[in-house]
């Protein structure tokens, strides 16, 4: 449905898409990885024929998109970051009007709008004026306006941004009931969003492919390494952190142990295990023989920036940087020696 | 021509849900209303005194009242233009609606062709409300309607003009007041070029006049359709369009 080739887009001073090729089939939900700035927007903008491509081609349902950007632009419904929506005008009748544009009339564009004001549950606020909408009412009318045409594909770049954790949820599963009939490329920089709607991945980093894969391979190759947030807090004496630290790297199957939070009574670490190895019994086990006191003990997600380390290698000093920005996330100088003896 | 009449009932609607449309009608009306009101007042005592001294020369409502509020409605509308394209291209830019637009299946002239529709009728609104002080000539007076349309039409190509030059500028920023300024010099300019060949008869003077807007108004005003100033603001509202065309199409390439 979707076919990249060698894909670059420039701008002025910077390459935002370097030689990107990817396809999709018909009827898939993709997902499209990636930091902030790593060229998904653009690549988006190229597809819908926002922006032309600085070299190789695009082709959407067969229709290049430089040679036939028209057929292009039939075929495509798409909510940009920020749903283009005028705010003066009324929920039905702003439907209306892009309906009209998309080619729509009659009875036909009557029947649409019906359709996606149901569909993406806005008709109680059929006649409210945009400008008035709340933000998961905007995200939802962009939807309904991205789908009023009933396109083939749909592009969504960044459809659940800014909505609260009920939205996100709505806003998923309408996505996922929309697959059936059309093919749809999400972009998204949050991990389990793809996890949840899509099938195949598509990750991209600083304009560069990473990789394209099932969703379910990534989670294989991922799922090996277990991921573990322990929690330790001091039971009579005060605690010493070194010791800790021995202590749980000691544990059979550990790869790494990161601080995260270092406070006066309790510690948080982050442990990560060699592949294929289960360790939280044994940790378990270690802390509580030490004599400290467990708080805590839970699995920690795979966060975007991990997936990278895995799947970038080379790459992974770039993106740790961007991880440390986090200032939750502060890795501490304790990984050093983590990594001496990995080796 | 569909999706054109689409985007020129849009860009109304937007005009007309807004305080835009009511302020620019509503000062057109005051405004005109005001020089009309001197004019006819200079007209009524001008037929005063020529009572009072028993003379009998013949006055012209045409001549003394409608040519001279046509040239002063030409030149206080150029004022109120950039009122109306400022926001032609420049809000769609800003709040990235213009996205919308470019993705759908519609080609930019018949966008630019909408958006300049719409200003126009907008315009053509407010030289309706500078008619109905005309009207009260013919209630009491008589008139004769032929030169005054044309006088109308006159004004409607000029302003269409100056719409052409203002939406392309509008196409050019992000930012409503620039554009609206901008297009006001523009259009100061395009008016007081006819300066230039007020003391001199240099070939660039005589350039220069010609492309002063101004000078070809004066005719239709009179009640003359000159072939040449038709075809001056054709031409004008052709280029300004294309322009626009143009550089709504570079947009794509330059961001």
């Amino acid at each position: 449905m979707i076919a990249v080739k060698e894909l670059t887009k420039r701008y002025a001073r910077t390459t935002a898409v370097d030689r990107i090729s990817f396809s999709v089939e018909k009827g898939q939900i993709v997902g499209f990885l990636g930091p902030n700035g790593a060229g998904k927007t653009t690549t988006m903008r190229v597809l819908t024929c926002f922006l032309p491509p600085s070299a190789g081609t695009a082709t959407v349902a067969g229709f290049d998109v430089l040679e036939q950007p028209r057929e292009v632009k039939k075929r495509i419904g798409y909510l940009p970051e920020a749903p283009p929506l005028y705010p003066e005008m009324e929920t039905v009748e702003y439907l209306r009007f892009v309906g009209k544009l998309k080619g729509l009339s009659g009875a036909d564009l009557d029947k649409r709008v019906d359709y996606v004001l149901g569909r993406c549950s806005i008709a109680d606020v059929k006649s409210r004026l945009l400008g008035k909408l709340s933000k998961g009412y905007r995200q939802r009318v962009g939807l309904a306006q991205a789908i009023i045409h009933n396109p083939d594909v749909l592009i969504l770049d960044e459809p659940t941004a800014g909505l609260d954790p009920k939205q996100i949820n709505e806003t998923r599963d309408l996505i996922k009931s929309l697959a059936g009939d059309h093919t749809i490329i999400l972009s998204t920089h949050i991990l389990t969003e793809v996890e949840q709607t899509c099938e195949q991945v598509i990750i991209i980093n600083k304009g560069k492919l990473v990789a394209t894969d099932s969703v379910r391979n990534l989670q294989a190759r991922t799922r090996g390494v277990e991921s573990v947030r322990v929690e330790v807090a001091a039971r009579d004496s005060a605690l010493n952190f070194e010791a800790v630290q021995q202590k749980l790297e000691q544990v059979q199957g550990v790869a790494q142990v990161v601080c995260k939070d270092p406070r006066d009574q309790r510690l948080i670490f982050e442990v990560q295990s060699q592949k294929g190895q289960l360790v939280r019994g044994d940790l378990a086990r270690a802390v509580v023989e030490s004599g400290w006191d467990f708080n805590e003990l839970g699995a920690a997600g795979m966060s975007l920036e991990e997936i990278f380390l895995e799947l970038t290698g080379n790459e992974t000093a770039g993106v740790s940087k961007d991880a440390a920005k986090n200032p939750k996330e502060a890795v501490t100088e304790v990984k050093e020696p983590v990594n001496e003896s990995k080796e | 021509m569909r999706n054109t009449w689409t985007i020129c009932c849009k860009e109304l609607g937007s005009y007309f849900v807004s305080p835009i449309a009511y302020l620019l009608l509503t000062m057109a009306g005051l405004v005109s209303g005001f020089f009309f009101w001197v004019l006819l007042r200079d007209f009524v005592l001008q037929g005063m005194e020529m009572q009072l001294r028993g003379e009998t020369f013949p006055m012209n409502m045409n001549e003394q009242i409608i040519t001279p509020l046509l040239m002063n409605v030409g030149v206080i509308f150029l004022f109120f233009l950039p009122l109306i394209t400022m926001r032609l291209f420049a809000e769609e830019k800003r709040s990235g609606t213009i996205e919308l637009l470019a993705t759908s299946p519609v080609r930019d002239i018949e966008i630019i062709l909408g958006k300049w529709l719409a200003a126009l009728i907008l315009y053509a609104c407010m030289l309706l409300f500078t008619a109905l002080n005309l009207a009260f000539l013919f209630l009491y007076g008589n008139p004769d309607w032929k030169p005054l349309a044309v006088g109308y039409l006159g004004l409607l190509l000029q302003g269409g003009l100056f719409l052409a030059i203002g939406a392309f500028i509008s196409t050019l920023t992000k930012n409503q007041i620039i554009a609206g300024a901008v297009t006001f010099g523009v259009c100061l300019l395009l008016w007081v070029l006819e300066w230039a060949s007020s003391y001199d008869s240099a070939t660039w003077a005589t350039v220069c006049a010609y492309l002063s807007v101004i000078t070809h108004f004066g005719s239709f005003a009179r009640g003359v359709i000159a072939l040449k100033d038709v075809v001056f603001y054709l031409t004008g509202i052709f280029l300004g369009l294309f322009a626009t065309a143009r550089s709504l199409e570079s947009l794509r390439w330059r961001s």
